[in-house]
């Protein structure tokens, strides 16, 4: 119907018949370039990662002469599923999720209220203080920690064993991962405080000035109105926490330099990577990426659905 | 309380909101205090780090690990350590400043061209497969990128396009999150009566196009910025794609000078963490020159997702 009375408007634009297959086309050219880049380097290595998943490379005898490549059905999933090295690496990020995203959401969140509260001076310094470590590489920050944990260099392991409380030992087996939960709370918490804090900044000021008003306390006020109207944001920023956590990687791979306690398979995805390089099973890889991007999916899908069902967000 | 409101008429938001910026800086309490404190622990935890290295980027290797971290040593080093950095293995470190800016650079600005018009056309036509093309684009979010680098890495390899430029810039292009926002901002910001009257006046579609892109600036300035930054902290993708050091990024060419130090070149921590120093300042000085246009984007994706 637009469409008919446009053409009639426009006479100008020859038959209207050319003009309406064109203008059919349209959003399909103008989605093309977009659409072509996709499809090539996001939909195709997702199932060029299924394919090669089922698959193996085999040496015959002695292990000598070239591998053989020979069709393995789904039996690459069945091992990737019993491996104790990728069972345990996920076991582990998960831990370090549960610990490690609800403090640094929490923190946040708690630092996002403050800012847009009434009693805070000097919110943009604030602001771009907290933000520094976003805009730090994720490997140079890793970088970073790591000399800070590096007892040869380290002021702060040097500092608290100057003042005779022993040196503290970041790299242990019991503390390492926890000195990787730091590594990322520091670069991200930043970030997800001002995607909360732009939520915050969205609420019209009369929602809650009548509360005000009322003698409602900022505290009574931030918990009652203004966290269930940012609960979207935070769903957000939970889904992209729980992504990231399960994709660990640049921070174990850069610690493992200088602690002993950083296995090969300490993540899934370093687990992965070396699979793929050092071990050249890249069959084997593929199959560990796509358990693993199924976890993800599943996991961050189903904390959406909960969130969905339990607040309505 | 509420009846001595009640008798008096009530204030607007935002006189109320004058009233309060007036009386803040004089009223004390424990409340403010307490939050006060709270923000500078956590500013010291977040600056710290950086001033650490901003400290150690101006020492010499014996003060490195001789004098107390935290404070600059007597001798000021910085110079003769840039000087060294740039030189080191004959400059191969501003070859990988330079890459990490064509990287990031290219990447964004063509995946900015890119997400526009497909979030344009997903905002501003009705066409058979259009939801379809949206789900697809918002479920890719949840794709793991690093899930991807593998399976990417197999098929360049394929190809032989692995360790050439094109192995990082071609898949950085896609940009899922960029049309998701510029839909949404084509949504919300270009109006379709202005689109209507440029067709009644003649104009192409594609002249159409480049008209609502003026009113889309704004976004597509976040847009850039989001994928610059992501481009340039990327580290999976290079390290897996790349095995010639002298097509490393800034990330991938520190961390493989660290690796050496684990075993004895101990000057390399200098080059190392004066390194890491100039990498973050390109996107500090670029967060800080285009703050608004951070905040502006941030909350749209937050309010809207």
């Amino acid at each position: 119907m637009a469409l008919e009375s446009v053409t009639s408007l426009s006479p100008g634009r020859g038959k209207s018949f050319q003009f309406w297959s064109r203008r059919k086309m349209t959003p399909y050219l103008f989605f093309l370039p977009f659409g072509l880049v996709f499809l090539l380097f996001f939909i195709v290595p997702i199932f060029y990662a299924i394919y090669q998943s089922l698959f193996r490379s085999q040496r015959s005898g002695l292990g000598l002469g070239a591998p053989t490549i020979n069709f393995n059905g789904l039996n690459n999933y069945s091992q990737v599923i019993h491996d104790p090295d990728f069972y345990t690496g996920v076991g582990r990020v998960l831990l370090f999720g549960i610990v490690q995203v609800p403090i640094m959401l929490g923190l946040a969140l708690l630092l996002a209220l403050l800012l847009d509260s009434t009693v805070v001076r000097f919110r943009p310094f604030f602001r771009l203080a907290f933000f520094v470590p976003y805009a730090i590489p994720g490997v140079i920050a890793a970088l970073l920690w790591d000399y800070l944990y590096d007892p040869g260099i380290s002021p702060i392991v040097k500092g608290v064993s100057g003042l005779g409380l022993g040196s503290p030992d970041f790299l242990g087996s019991n503390t390492v991962l926890w000195s990787i939960a730091n590594i990322v709370t520091w670069t991200w918490t930043g970030y997800n405080m001002l995607i909360i804090f732009a939520a915050l900044q969205a609420i019209p000021p009369e929602l809650y000035e009548s509360a005000r008003i009322d003698g409602a306390s900022g505290w009574r006020i931030a918990w009652r109105i203004k966290i269930p109207l940012v609960a979207p944001a935070l769903v957000l920023t939970c889904i992209f926490s729980i992504i990231g956590t399960l994709q660990l990687f640049n921070e174990p791979f850069v610690l493992s330099t200088i602690s002993n306690n950083i296995s090969t398979s300490y993540t899934p995805n370093f687990f992965a990577y070396y699979t793929a390089f050092a071990n050249n099973n890249y069959y084997y890889a593929a199959a560990i990426a796509v358990v693993l991007a199924v976890v993800t999916c599943v996991l961050s899908f189903g904390f959406l659905r909960v969130t969905r069902r339990l607040s309505g967000v | 309380m509420s009846q001595q409101t009640a008798s008096v008429p009530v204030p607007t938001a935002r006189e109320l909101e004058a009233a309060r910026q007036h009386q803040r800086p004089r009223r004390f309490s424990l409340e403010g205090t307490l939050s006060m404190a709270l923000l500078f622990v956590c500013t010291i935890y977040f600056l710290v780090p950086y001033f650490w290295l901003i400290v150690s980027s101006t020492k010499n290797a014996g003060d490195l690990f001789g004098t107390f971290g935290f404070w600059f040593a007597p001798n000021f080093n910085l110079f003769s350590n840039l000087q060294q950095l740039f030189t080191y293995q004959d400059g191969v470190f501003p070859r990988w400043l330079l890459n990490s800016f064509l990287y990031a650079g290219v990447g964004a600005l063509v995946g900015t061209w890119l997400s526009s018009m497909a979030g344009y056309a997903l905002a501003k036509y009705v066409f058979p497969g259009r939801n379809l093309l949206f789900s697809l684009v918002i479920g890719s979010l949840l794709v793991p990128v690093t899930a991807l680098a593998l399976p990417l890495y197999l098929m360049f390899s394929a190809v032989g396009l692995t360790n050439t430029y094109w192995a990082v810039l071609l898949p950085s292009i896609v940009s899922p999150f960029g049309v998701y926002l510029s839909r949404i901002y084509a949504t919300t910001g270009v109006p379709d009566e202005l689109l209507e009257a440029a067709r009644v006046d003649g104009a192409s579609e594609f002249r159409t196009y480049t008209i609502a892109l003026h009113l889309m600036i704004p976004a597509l300035v976040t847009i850039f910025l989001f994928q610059f930054v992501q481009i340039w902290n990327n580290f999976f993708l290079p390290l897996v794609m790349l095995s010639d050091d002298k097509l490393f990024p800034i990330t991938v060419g520190l961390e493989t000078w660290n690796v050496t130090t684990a075993g004895s070149a101990k000057f390399l921590y200098g080059l190392i963490i004066t390194g890491a120093l100039i990498s973050t300042i390109p996107l500090l000085a670029g967060c800080i020159a285009l703050q608004r246009y951070w905040r502006g984007g941030l909350g749209t994706g937050s309010v809207k997702g």
